[in-house]
């Protein structure tokens, strides 16, 4: 067992005393001189031609300096030449599409136009003269109904790719995926009992607090700063250039905090309006959205899914079929591998198949929202899979175990999975309180979920490491902190030098700081950065032992460093310290950094278990949490109460799209909820405190066996809500939210049957 | 039509030109670039502009500038005594009490104005307390245990 002095400790944040002071800078939170105010005229119709725009009246409004419309945004490459790759899964072409509207709005809420002005009452008013005729066009809403022949078509140029190649005929279907092995219908016929069921869940929002900021400026040589409230400065600037045909190295995107993005912010959405707004008045200007403008934007697909399991008696599984329909909204990109992988990663099947569609519909179009797809395919799987525990009369625990996935067994994608704590976590759960205990009241119910993340998978992460002439340590990363990366890497680079983590100055370069470097998603940062680290940080150990071994004249080899001194192996005495090369390196020695970049990691799975209790209201249908307790193999905890508020966090976003969260469309493909009081996300009076059970299988790549927390924490919660709905009522609800008129109805309906 | 008001703000008065539709948030991020206080939604719903308005917590921007002439004005960045924080500041630091911070702000001052007007607060009052104040990252967990661990003290 290593002993560690900083790694796997509570340290405090390094950004802790900037946000309890209020001295944190997000992105709206910083002034340039002679700045402007941006506002945009958003599309009111859901499909429609825009006959006439005409921006006249508001670029004669004082103070209303620049309006841009899609006119403004360069064209697409000639017929024959290829998008430039977004590196997303919002392709460059859809993008420049999104950003601006240009002859036909998709959705309500696409941008006309955007103006910038001196203030931003000025900006409103200069939105409110902008001039629109539109000719409204058919829209469809639904996703069963886009799939169905002679629905209303978005995109003429969209056909369905899959396993068949590309379809012929134009299609609302952007991609067929096919997963699968063996042959299910030889499982089904072996199986003992089937059972099929079908749900639904519908678009929620991923509800960061800060709203979207961004301030560009172009100076007049032409190069172009975006201070942005982003996920990945070089994702912005690797989509702002081939849109706006901008050479990348005129691009410097600087990192602002931010005040949560869940997968929401890694897109060049906004940007590029505003760069083009500043070219055209020679003015810095800012955007921040309105909380309106941002509860219209974005959000996770809505889902329609059916799940067919077959089982043996001794609960063996022998077959799963699931088909997920993900909505896009306007434009392609669903996860549908990530929720085909999640939802069915846990259980081991001989004969597997999966198809998961992705449906554009005229809807806002989708962002990534923490495990993207993985929540919705998980709901259908998991409740799915309590129901055929209970048909077999087994314990969902036990259910659960029998089927477990080991290493060495295959995941979805027909990979085999390396070294995973799913074992582990289900045997803690098992001994555990928050499973074994009684419920100790009526009307109460306590639900299981299990849960899976591929985890840390791909990506390029890079660092630099610099030694300052007093032995202290300079961190740059190319890593946007979200969740507390920063400390966990200034944990690392303590343990390894064995300074204080204050000695550790950790920086979020810009993009003209720090070698390539993608968005901080997926899980991967910490794991990620863990391996790019421990390159710079041998780099620049193996150049302070090579300027010790000098002056000590042994060689590098023999050069053991401990406790800030390197001294000759076997000969404690003959020793130069860390702080004597650091400072000799300002002294003309030469300066001392080291580099570390890292791609295509393996993978370090995640697994997660969540037991929550609910206690209803047996009038009304409300369901009430009375505990809940996470459990997730975490590979090593850099810093467990970090790890702990993760899982937490995720815990309650889940727990919000269980029980109350729902982005409501009106008829016309409005959203009806725009607000944050109608689009109810849990507050404190919510929820019990919320238990976390960590455990550390150390993952088989990366230096300390990391596994990435982010995502896996929101992945159970929602069947693990309804099973526990259901175990307290007797009835299913197959369609997210569990509001208490779903409930209500759904107890009517199975005849009044009395709660347990 | 516009007029000077001379609010108390951290302890000092100052003097700010506002036009009568501004409210008190937009005032003190804008004109004082006091940007510790946030806005997250502008309509009362979020909580992350909470400030102390003559000792008592307010959404800032539900408030208009015009109410705080001559008024008691606290913000986050008001909180602490030059490097002292105070002890509810401390407590967030120790449990983890944030993760992206952007709620943070308007977390300590509600809950610091809970706290000076009930010191030993039960873990429902903390709940009821802090209910209008959203956070989307820690679940609360950490946020009523900092504060709890105030009480306690």
């Amino acid at each position: 067992m290593v002993t560690r002095t900083y790694l796997g400790k509570p340290v405090p944040k390094v950004d802790a005393l900037a946000k309890v002071t209020g001295a944190a800078q997000y992105g709206a939170d910083f002034t340039l001189p002679g700045m402007l105010y941006a506002r945009m005229l958003l599309s009111p119709h859901a499909h429609a031609r825009i006959k006439r725009l005409d921006v006249s009246k508001a670029l004669a409004l004082e103070g209303a300096l620049a309006v841009v419309t899609g006119d403004d945004v360069p064209p697409p490459p000639p017929p024959g030449v290829p998008e430039e790759p977004s590196g997303q899964s919002l392709s460059m072409g859809d993008l420049r599409k999104l950003v601006l509207a240009k002859g036909r709005v998709m959705f309500q809420g696409h941008c006309v136009a955007a103006v910038a002005a001196v203030t931003t009452e000025v900006a409103e008013q200069a939105v409110s003269l902008i001039e629109v005729e539109y000719e409204p066009l058919p829209a469809v809403f639904d996703p069963e109904e886009a799939m169905r022949p002679g629905a209303v078509l978005l995109h003429p140029d969209l056909f369905t790719s899959g396993l068949g190649g590309k379809a012929t005929t134009p299609s609302n279907v952007a991609t067929h995926l096919e997963l699968g092995r063996g042959d299910v219908a030889k499982g089904f016929a072996q199986a003992d009992v089937v059972v099929e069921r079908s749900f639904r869940t519908q678009r929620v929002h991923q509800g960061y607090i800060e709203p979207d900021s961004e301030t560009a400026m172009v100076y007049p040589d032409g190069r172009i700063v975006v201070w942005a409230t982003t996920q990945g400065t070089f994702a912005l600037r690797d989509q702002i250039a081939p849109l706006l045909k901008v050479p990348k190295g005129n691009i410097k995107i600087i990192p602002m905090e931010v005040g949560g993005a869940f997968g929401a912010k890694s897109y060049a959405r906004y940007s590029p309006v505003i760069i083009l707004l500043s070219k055209k008045s020679g003015r810095p200007v800012r955007l921040t959205l309105g909380r309106d403008q941002v509860l219209r934007d974005k959000g996770a697909p809505a889902t329609v899914s059916t799940v067919k399991v077959g089982v043996k008696r001794d609960g063996t599984i022998t077959a799963i079929q699931a088909k997920f329909i993900f909505s896009a909204g306007a434009y392609p990109g669903s996860p549908l591998a990530g929720g085909a992988m999640a939802g069915l990663g846990p259980y081991k099947t001989p004969n597997l198949k999966v198809d998961a569609y992705d449906v554009v519909t005229n809807l806002h179009r989708i962002e990534a929202y923490r495990a993207p797809g993985a929540p919705q395919a998980n709901f259908a799987i998991e409740c799915t899979m309590d129901e055929v525990a209970e048909k077999l009369g087994i314990d969902p625990l036990e259910f659960r175990s029998r089927n477990l996935v080991q290493e060495g067994d295959l995941m979805p994608n027909d990979t085999p999975f390396n070294r995973v704590g799913y074992r582990e976590v289900l045997e803690r759960v098992k001994s555990h309180p928050a499973w074994a205990s009684p419920l100790g009241g009526p009307n109460r119910g306590r639900g299981l979920a299990v849960g899976f993340w591929r985890g840390g998978a791909g990506g390029q992460y890079s660092c630099t490491l610099m030694v300052n002439g007093d032995g202290s340590f300079s961190l740059l990363v190319g890593t946007v902190d979200l969740s507390g990366t920063r400390t966990g890497l200034a944990q690392m680079v303590a343990e390894e030098f064995s300074v204080p983590v204050e000695a550790v100055w950790l920086d979020t370069a810009d993009t003209g700081e720090i070698a390539y470097t993608d968005e901080s998603s997926g899980s991967r940062v910490t794991y990620a950065m863990s391996i790019a680290l421990q390159q710079a940080v041998q780099d620049v150990m193996g150049q302070l032992k090579e300027r010790a071994a000098a002056k000590l004249k042994v060689s590098a080899q023999d050069i053991e460093y401990r406790e800030r001194k390197f001294s000759a192996k076997g000969a404690p005495d003959r020793a130069v310290t860390l702080q004597e090369l650091a400072t000799e390196s300002v002294r003309g020695a030469g300066s001392i950094m080291g580099h570390g970049s890292t791609t295509r990691m393996q993978p370090a799975p995640v697994f997660a278990a969540h037991v929550a209790d609910v206690e209803m209201d047996p009038e009304t249908g409300r369901a009430r949490l009375l505990r809940f307790t996470s459990f997730q193999d975490v590979g090593f905890a850099v810093n467990p109460p970090m790890v702990e508020a993760t899982m937490q966090g995720g815990a309650s976003q889940g727990i919000g799209w269980a029980l109350s969260e729902e982005v409501m469309f009106d008829e016309k493909g409005g959203v009806r909820n725009p607000n944050l009081l109608d689009y109810r996300i849990p507050t404190a009076m919510d929820l019990p405190m919320l238990g976390t059970e960590i455990i550390e299988v150390p993952a088989s790549g990366g230096p300390y066996g990391v596994r990435g927390t982010g995502e896996a924490p929101i992945v159970p919660p929602l069947a693990a809500v309804a099973n526990a709905v259901t175990h307290a009522t007797g009835v299913r609800v197959r369609e997210l939210p569990l509001s208490p008129e779903r409930v209500f109805w759904a107890k009517r309906q199975a005849g009044g049957s009395q709660p347990r | 039509m516009k007029r000077v008001i001379r609010p108390v703000v951290n302890g000092a008065v100052r003097e700010v030109l506002v036009d009568p539709r501004q409210t008190l948030m937009e005032v003190l991020r804008d004109g004082l670039l006091l940007t510790g206080t946030k806005e997250g939604c502008s309509n009362g719903n979020c909580g992350a502009c909470t400030v102390h308005l003559n000792g008592g917590p307010v959404v800032s921007c539900l408030v208009l500038a015009m109410e705080a002439d001559g008024a008691e004005v606290v913000t986050v960045e008001g909180l602490a005594q030059g490097p002292r924080l105070t002890p509810l500041q401390q407590a967030f630091i120790e449990h983890g009490a944030f993760e992206c911070g952007f709620c943070t702000s308007g977390m300590v001052m509600i809950a610091s104005a809970l706290l000076a007007r009930n010191p030993h607060p039960t873990e429902a009052e903390v709940r009821r307390a802090i209910a209008g104040n959203l956070c989307r990252c820690t679940g609360y967990d950490k946020i009523v245990r900092a504060t709890l661990a105030v009480g306690e003290r």
